[in-house]
């Protein structure tokens, strides 16, 4: 049942997605791959359509992918899943959250969840930026031209921040990206 | 019903005109719902900063349906989350229809290679800018370093362990910590 596993996969997405979108991602990554619903190369794509259009990242991609598995009536079944924890939490928390956010208690455990989410979203990262770079199951299988723009890219989005002490927007990285592909991997 | 209806178009007007997600979305909010609306106030936009970061789900949503939830009970929340949510479900949607059909076009799926390496990018990024925010303590640092490796050898091998068991795993040592370093510290004052 579709709709089902959609709602489920979406609430657990929601409800542990601490910190943002980008924190999301490696959850997003694991349950969308588990449930075969989209590829990894697919996967990508999304995030940088998601990236590039209004609207909460994590919405998108469960718009998206509830839309690609069941249609209309999936899209808003996985969104609504992967929103509600969020609704449902901060109704409750509005009353009681000072006391809660002072508990010294659950400010040592959250600050472990942090830095457990930022060890996992780095890691998911890496592995993706080197699953560009080497698509064969060795080291040796490298894809040069990727490797090659990778570095370059990363040069210069990583360079700018520390030139123009303004960090360059997500959405100019990959425009660049998008016209540097086309241009390395052909327009016809 | 006039106040639920404003704040419905507010906030569809901030998900309709912010590109980069939730935390994009705390300036245009912060903007309109303290400084013109008067909605809420600094202080309250503090504490929605940090219930966003500190409660899960995303963050232009926490953000949401505490203003509305503020302004007109439950409704009101309704109404501001909808209206967050209404703009990029639509427009997602109706990419979603030819996306794959889009892709076979050769240029694009040219300019979405290139954009793959981005991404990765990002998602490295991402983590940097969390990392620099955290506190430099021995804890968090041998937590990071622990999921980071775990997580690595998680996708190289496709083990199946979910990255809920190391948050769950993460935050019991640091309860565990806190909780013998505040023994510890009564013995010594006792």
């Amino acid at each position: 049942m579709i709709y089902l596993e959609l709602f489920l996969g979406f609430l657990r997405i929601g409800l542990f997605s601490f910190g943002g979108a980008y924190a999301a991602i490696p959850l997003i990554r694991e349950t969308v791959l588990s449930y075969g619903w989209i590829t990894e190369e697919n996967l990508a794509y999304m995030i940088a359509v998601s990236e590039s259009t209004p609207g909460p990242i994590m919405v998108n991609m469960a718009t998206y992918i509830g839309s690609s598995q069941g249609g209309v009536f999936g899209a808003v079944i996985a969104t609504a899943a992967v929103v509600a924890p969020a609704f449902i939490i901060v109704l409750l928390l509005t009353a009681l959250f000072k006391s809660l956010a002072e508990n010294r208690v659950f400010r040592a455990g959250l600050s472990g969840v942090k830095a457990c989410v930022a060890g996992v979203i780095l890691a998911t990262g890496a592995y993706m930026a080197a699953t560009n770079c080497f698509e064969g199951s060795t080291v040796f299988d490298a894809d040069v031209t990727a490797l090659v723009m990778t570095a370059a890219l990363a040069a210069l989005y990583f360079g700018w921040g520390k030139i123009f002490k303004k960090g360059m927007s997500p959405l100019v990285l990959i425009f660049i990206a998008a016209a540097a592909g086309v241009l390395v991997y052909g327009w016809k | 019903m006039k106040l639920l209806i404003e704040l419905f178009l507010t906030f569809l007007k901030i998900g309709t005109f912010t590109f980069g997600g939730g935390y994009a979305m705390l300036s245009p909010i912060e903007s309109i719902c303290v400084d013109k609306k008067k909605w809420i106030t600094h202080d309250e936009m503090t504490d929605v900063t940090v219930i966003a970061e500190s409660t899960p789900g995303p963050v232009a949503i926490n953000c949401a349906t505490f203003v509305g939830m503020k302004q007109k009970g439950i409704l009101g929340a309704f109404a501001a989350t909808a209206g967050v949510v209404l703009p990029s479900f639509c427009i997602i949607a109706l990419i979603s229809l030819f996306f794959d059909r889009f892709l076979e076009i050769k240029w694009i799926e040219s300019a979405f290679r290139g954009i793959k390496i981005a991404v990765g990018l990002l998602i490295i990024d991402a983590a940097v800018r969390m990392i620099k925010k955290m506190k430099k303590e021995p804890l968090p640092v041998v937590l990071l370093i622990c999921s980071a490796s775990a997580m690595m050898l998680i996708n190289v091998f496709s083990l199946r362990l979910s990255v809920i068991v190391l948050m769950l795993g993460a935050a019991a040592v640091s309860l565990i910590v806190f909780f013998a370093k505040r023994r510890s510290g009564r013995e010594e004052a006792g």
